[in-house]
């Protein structure tokens, strides 16, 4: 019997099972505060949102699960890069649309594969080089935008991304829950998804195992410039133009989402579905404080907290004594 | 600085004994540099000049350090910077702007300051939550105070503060008698036995603990010391910028980890240079200023200075690990 009782309490505190009980509760509390809140079309909304942070979560997990303090600071200035390149290359034309998300996945391959080497062959700190590359992408954003006028999303992309697709549901939740099988696929039915976890747990094990770190580490990096370009070409459907530093609120949040969704930041244990639901999370609480309609200090303050108390609920490290 | 060297002090190389050497080697460089594109650039006034801005970075820089020698970090310093900042300016205000308000307002901002930086402390070492995303968290919450104590940027301070701070002493820039109290700051603090139990907690924190050290108030120390170095960057900026503003510091947080690794300090703790850091600071200032200078088009000139700090950090790693073998 006392097995049953252990796997009753792993479940409820199994980090998916608490993010999905918090938002049920988030969601009841905010129809409560403003009826409404909750209602389908409100729900579909913030789900558009939050998979915008989802899709640049998916890369940041991915480093992360790959341990040695992975981590990618540079993905917010990848999404503001590539929003601005999608908006200049579409100017509200659908004939953009491909030639757009080409250039967009190209650039976030290739700054990614610029961290990637540079933690990898010069074994720089993944904190240093990706907050180093941060810089040089901030740079970039000034001089793609200057001189040419903010782009325009293309009719179609906006619609993919704001308009319903399929049984009611928008392209970019589709695209998100296309994700998220996907990552579950990759973390828990491929060689290359178990290699993940091997270098993020072991690295040192997994070389003698045969497992090439290196090249792997790289194409996680990759990865994540690739998910934080697509996050940033889908911004431009959903805003409809670019503009100054749209990325820069996804950086910081993005780390949030893997590590409300119960992925250490040591790496090598984790998923992505428990980050999908942290990324839902995140912005619910963030819509709920808005609809409080309280001044900006008070939001502020409400939403540290906020986080400070879920991360009492997650991976708290262990106490040096016993 | 590990352990190990210090058991063994004949061992040492002058590398190890001073880290911060191939920092001062690039700054050095970066000198040059600056006075080839521009003499003036180097000039007494100049040099001036980018101290009375630079200076809030560097305390920041030795303030981020005290918590990575533990093997921590604090991504708050920059909101704590703004809290401090907002909090000064408001109640010198209220206080009726005398010279007396104006002391009172700077220690009372030194311990809202030292506050936040236990407050971190207790909840990175307390409740055991992840440096990296609890201090964030923690800045979120910072910032919300900053922006209740005053909603938008503005208020100026009295004219005797920044007359004070950009004005001149003996005949020698005000700014000059803080670096030399920094430098003596870091000087003492070296000489400490607190300074080498926050290095044995951050090189090997199991280690620490079981042979006897408080590794749960050491930490939380190196936070709270954090805390009151943000706050007298704080008290820097009000003098550079000589008003309040909830967000002045926010986009400095992560200047402050660049200008530490930028010292010699390895993020992994245990060993590293609080001199250093000071002298991180100075080098993304004077890279700054360089690509002005170097008659870098001014829509290049961003991207310039984000590659700069690149190549920097990544020399300063990889010349740090090479000298430390």
């Amino acid at each position: 019997m006392k097995m049953s009782t252990d796997t009753l309490t792993d479940l409820v505190k199994a980090p998916l099972v608490v993010a999905l009980g918090l938002i049920v509760a988030l969601l009841v509390l905010g129809e409560l505060l403003s009826p409404g809140f909750a209602s389908a079309s409100q729900i579909m909304r913030l789900l558009i949102v939050a998979s915008i942070l989802g899709v640049v979560a998916a890369g940041q997990n991915l480093v992360i699960l790959g341990g040695r303090e992975g981590i990618d600071l540079s993905v917010g200035g990848v999404v503001s890069l590539s929003a601005v390149i999608a908006g200049n290359m579409m100017q509200g034309s659908d004939a953009g649309i491909i030639p757009a998300i080409l250039a967009c996945l190209a650039t976030g391959a290739f700054f990614g594969l610029l961290n990637g080497l540079g933690v990898t062959l010069l074994r720089i700190p993944p904190l240093i080089m990706t907050l180093g590359m941060l810089g040089v992408l901030q740079g970039l954003l000034v001089v793609v935008r200057s001189g040419i006028p903010s782009g325009l999303a293309a009719p179609g992309l906006a619609r993919f991304v704001t308009q319903p697709f399929l049984f009611g549901i928008p392209g970019m939740i589709w695209l998100w829950a296309a994700i998220g099988v996907l990552m579950a696929l990759l973390l828990r039915r491929t060689l290359f998804g178990y290699r993940i976890y091997a270098i993020g747990s072991n690295e040192n094990a997994a070389r003698m195992a045969g497992v090439p770190a290196d090249l792997i580490r790289v194409s996680l990096f990759v990865f994540s410039g690739m998910f934080a370009a697509i996050a940033g070409f889908c911004i431009i459907g959903y805003s409809g133009s670019s503009f100054s530093n749209v990325g820069a609120q996804y950086m910081l949040a993005s780390i949030i989402a893997v590590v409300l969704g119960g992925t250490p930041l040591s790496g090598g244990k984790g998923g992505y579905t428990g980050t999908m639901a942290g990324a839902v999370l995140l912005i619910l609480l963030q819509s709920i404080l808005t609809t409080l309609n309280i001044e900006e200090a008070g939001r502020q303050f409400a939403f540290g907290a906020t986080l400070l108390v879920l991360m009492l609920f997650y991976g708290r490290g262990k106490a040096l004594r016993g | 600085m590990s352990l190990q060297s210090q058991a063994n002090p004949h061992q040492r190389s002058i590398f190890e004994r001073f880290p911060f050497i191939p920092a001062l080697g690039i700054l050095v460089v970066l000198m040059v540099l600056n006075g080839v594109a521009e003499p003036n650039s180097m000039s007494y006034g100049a040099i001036t000049g980018l101290t009375k801005t630079y200076l809030a970075l560097m305390f920041l820089a030795v303030a981020q350090s005290i918590v990575v020698f533990s093997s921590d970090i604090d991504l708050s310093v920059g909101a704590i910077l703004s809290l401090v900042n907002v909090v000064v300016v408001v109640l010198i205000e209220r206080l009726g702007g005398g010279p007396s308000a104006v002391l009172l307002s700077c220690f009372a901002g030194i311990l809202v300051g030292t506050l936040c930086g236990v407050f971190n402390g207790f909840v990175v070492v307390g409740l055991r939550l992840q440096p990296i995303v609890a201090t964030f968290a923690t800045g979120i919450v910072f910032t919300g105070l900053a922006l209740w104590v005053l909603p938008v940027a503005g208020m100026p301070v009295p004219q005797s503060f920044w007359r004070t701070y950009g004005g001149r002493m003996l005949d020698i820039p005000f700014v000059f008698y803080i670096v030399a109290a920094l430098g003596l700051l870091i000087w003492l603090a070296v000489k400490t036995k607190y300074i080498i139990q926050v290095m044995a907690v951050g090189d090997n924190r199991l280690a620490a603990y079981q042979s006897g050290l408080p590794v749960t108030r050491i930490r939380i120390t190196a936070y709270a010391l954090c805390g009151m170095l943000s706050a007298v960057a704080a008290l820097c900026i009000i003098g550079d910028t000589a008003s309040g503003d909830p967000v002045v510091g926010n986009a400095m947080t992560l200047y402050s980890v660049a200008a530490v690794v930028l010292g010699g300090t390895a993020l992994s703790g245990g060993s590293g240079s609080m001199l250093g850091s000071a002298i991180g600071a100075l080098i993304i200032g004077l890279i700054n200023s360089f690509v002005f200078f170097a008659g870098i088009t001014s829509e290049w000139q961003n991207f310039a200075q984000g590659v700069a700090v690149l190549v920097a950090l990544m020399a300063g790693v990889l010349v740090t690990r090479r000298i430390s073998k």
